[in-house]
């Protein structure tokens, strides 16, 4: 089964929102080997009674449906999407610390500013931007803060949504 | 489960709920073993007739117990332990059911849900520990959610692909009063197994089953897990279509193994003829297997120009490790009268030519007899395992007989000489290779078949790994039979270190193995020694005959090892023979590799 392309994928999950089942979502990953690249979680139904588990991986074909067949067949699992098979949109949020005076610290601004990333707060010496975009997105200005003082970052992990009127549900 | 929306009715505590609920899901029988922390379970026993406890010595006992039980009966078997160690000591047994797909409901105590997590005495992390290690669990935290989450267990552990449910109960949920409610009937929130094939893929599966020149039919435990109508379709299935039939070590007795269509089980221990088919089947039928790796040998060789159809309940088994051509998920018995209408409706001929050549292939390759081996019968002589065995299927022949085993090469040798008719006779640690299975599993059988025939074909070493349920044997006056090829050894860690690691045989050797006939006689029970090959049936004949548990040290040649045998990485058609075919020229094994390998 190690034969073949290896694709990323975005899998949703709607799960019964009870003790355990994102350790349960955990421990299949971890179990039989699979890759998590990214992972988010949390109530989406207003009385709390649902989660959303998105979750990015990576592997072949094959190994993508096992990872679909056997969410699918977790207990508490309502729905597995493979969002990645049709037109999806996917987001995630960053929380970006950069340090510095000068011209790094303006050209720190000027780069957010062309990123559309908000500053959330300052120091003299200090911004925290938000940012939100797909993961290259991120990616890339992440990298272009790394020289310019960048000290921290806390990401969300992506969560994703189907385009058009198709749903999880 | 009519549908009725339930009425609610409080009961004095937890524990009287649950005893309730456990009646209401037909249980008869608990394994268990009690412990602090499910004393209130233990008094609403006390205090009731329609539920017997059974108390095991140990707790991973009481699991394979359940297991035993169930898989001779199709009923969930029920277990009973406390919090901390009684719960880590039943995670083999958890194990081992979620590998075989036993439908085991394990009740396990846990400190006050006000103490959880405060490493308290005797506490566990049993949901976090056997999250892994079954089909699902539970901790129940409220008492309003006890009785629902009782008849939620017993529904996923029985339906889908059975397996192992765990429920976690805190002494403060036991004693506190709780609402008692019958099963309600509703379809549960999440929990959807697909049990009914798509008839497109059964259309899809008859029309390559028709043009088949080469066909072979694969079946597995599946096949037992859906009741015995299953096996009885099979049967049905394959007279109707005269193709031959294999089994997996957990299927056996799902096809007759006297008919002449069986072909023996297949795998790394299976027949030649099984595992050629196997790999020069065109068409191959697996109904309820799991292409195991035990099963399979080396992937990439494995059948390799077959078209492949798979039944299976699970859709994570489809296309897991072989990929197949017809996926078809569904119950094993919606499966087989879905194939069989299909077939009958479907008017194409089959190619009956092709067929009769395909049999003429098979039969050159039966008439290898791959099992043969030679046993001197001269008294004084050394009994050879395979030798014991077939006595033993012959002693037995015409009685309700249940065979259980542990697992090595005596499991093997049972799997290849005794002859299973019927599902549900065959109980082995199949997935997870438990040594100290086939003793409690026997116990289970017994109590679920007081009047039956029940005996743990056993090696010296597994047996000793459960042997304190001896005890329980006695207390319960269950005449469970202890078969043991006693040969000093671990014998497939030596068959495997003799092949495969130069004859070094690091710790494989039963030194100080107790005198079991002694050790027999402490529990209760009776004890007897074949030596030599003129002992044998006699010690077979007065095992049967006495009624009490009895040990039976069969004393068996110790360098016996199990062929034919596809070595690990291996092909199917790289298979070894034993020495009865040396020098019969074995296809795609040089003599270098028979050296090695």
């Amino acid at each position: 089964m190690a034969n073949g392309n290896l694709r990323s994928a975005t899998i949703s999950v709607l799960v019964e929102n009870e003790s355990g089942v994102l350790a349960r979502v955990i421990g299949l990953f971890s179990g039989r080997g699979y890759n998590i690249d990214s992972l988010t979680v949390a109530p989406v139904e207003r009385d709390g009674s649902k989660s959303r588990i998105t979750v990015v991986t990576q592997g072949t074909e094959l190994v993508i449906e096992q990872i679909k067949a056997q969410l699918d067949r977790l207990v508490p699992v309502y729905k597995v999407l493979d969002l990645s098979e049709g037109p999806h949109l996917a987001r995630e949020l960053a929380l970006i610390k950069v340090l510095g005076t000068g011209e790094k610290r303006a050209e720190a601004l000027r780069l957010a500013d062309a990123f559309r990333a908000r500053v959330i707060d300052a120091t003299t010496e200090s911004f925290t931007f938000e940012l939100t975009g797909a993961t290259d997105k991120l990616d890339a200005f992440l990298d272009l803060m790394r020289p310019l003082g960048l000290v921290e970052v806390s990401r969300t992990g992506v969560a994703a949504i189907a385009r058009g009127v198709k749903t999880i549900g | 489960m009519d549908g009725t929306i339930a009425t609610t009715e409080l009961m004095n505590s937890g524990a009287e709920a649950i005893l309730r609920a456990l009646k209401a899901q037909g249980v008869d029988t608990i394994f268990g073993y009690p412990g602090g922390a499910v004393l209130p379970i233990y008094d609403a026993i006390f205090q009731q007739n329609e539920i017997r406890h059974i108390l095991v010595r140990h707790e991973q006992a009481a699991v394979h117990a359940a297991e035993g039980y169930a898989r001779s009966t199709g009923k969930v078997g029920v277990v009973l332990v406390t919090s901390g160690p009684g719960a880590t000591n039943a995670v083999t047994g958890l194990v081992d059911a979620l590998m075989d797909s036993i439908p085991v409901v394990c009740l396990t105590g846990q400190v006050p849900t006000h103490l959880i997590g405060n490493d308290a005495f005797q506490e566990a992390d049993t949901t976090g520990i056997t999250r892994q290690a079954t089909k699902h669990n539970y901790l129940v935290k409220k008492s309003t959610d006890l009785v629902r989450v009782i008849h939620e267990a017993f529904l996923v552990a029985r339906t889908g692909r059975p397996g192992p449910v765990v429920v976690d109960l805190p002494k403060d949920i036991l004693i506190a009063p709780a609402p008692y409610h019958d099963p309600n009937g509703q379809p549960h929130r999440s929990y959807r197994p697909c049990t009914e094939p798509d008839p497109a893929r059964i259309k899809e599966a008859v029309a390559l089953l028709k043009r088949a020149k080469r066909p072979v039919v694969y079946a597995g435990g599946g096949i037992i897990n859906a009741g015995p109508e299953a096996s009885r379709l099979l049967t049905e299935f394959v007279r109707l279509t005269g193709f031959p039939c294999t089994n997996t070590l957990m299927g056996l007795g799902t096809y007759p193994a006297s008919d002449p269509l069986f072909l023996g089980m297949l795998g790394m221990h299976g027949t030649y003829e099984a595992n050629l088919a196997m790999h020069g089947c065109d068409v191959m039928l697996n109904i309820g297997a799991r292409f195991d790796d035990r099963v399979t040998g080396r992937l990439s060789a494995f059948s390799p120009n077959s078209k492949k159809i798979h039944a299976d309940i699970d859709p994570a088994n489809i296309n897991k490790s072989v990929v197949v051509d017809v996926p078809v998920v569904g119950d094993a018995l919606a499966v087989l009268k879905a194939l069989i209408g299909a077939w009958k409706a479907d008017s194409t001929p089959t190619d009956k030519d092709a067929l009769v050549q395909w049999w003429a292939q098979i039969d050159v390759w039966r008439a290898k007899q791959s099992l043969r081996y030679t046993q001197n019968r001269d008294p004084g002589s050394i009994i050879k395992p395979q030798y014991a065995i077939e006595q033993l299927y012959k002693a037995t022949r015409g009685r309700e007989t249940f065979i259980t085993t542990e697992v090595g090469q005596h499991q093997m040798w049972a799997a290849q000489y005794f002859k299973f008719d019927k599902p549900n006779h065959w109980m082995t640690s199949g997935g997870l290779g438990t040594m100290g299975y086939g003793l409690p599993a026997a116990m289970g059988v017994q109590v679920a078949h007081p009047d039956a025939l029940v005996i743990d074909i056993a090696g010296e070493a597994s047996t000793l790994m459960n042997i304190q349920e001896m005890g329980t044997l006695a207390q319960y006056r269950l005449p469970v039979k202890i078969f043991i090829l006693n040969n000093h050894y671990m014998g497939m860690v030596r068959q495997w270190q003799e092949l495969l690691h130069g004859s070094r045989y690091s710790n494989s050797y039963s030194d100080a193995l107790p005198d079991f006939v002694k050790l027999a006689e402490s529990f209760h029970a009776v004890g007897l020694r074949a030596e030599k090959v003129d002992d044998l049936d006699r010690v077979i004949a007065e095992m049967i005959a006495v009624d009490k548990p009895v040990i039976a040290d069969i004393c068996v040649d110790e360098k016996e090892n199990v062929f034919p045998m596809i070595p690990s990485g291996a092909a199917h058609n790289e298979m070894l023979l034993g020495p009865e075919h040396k020098g019969e020229g074995q296809p795609g094994v040089t003599d270098a590799g028979m050296a090695l390998v």
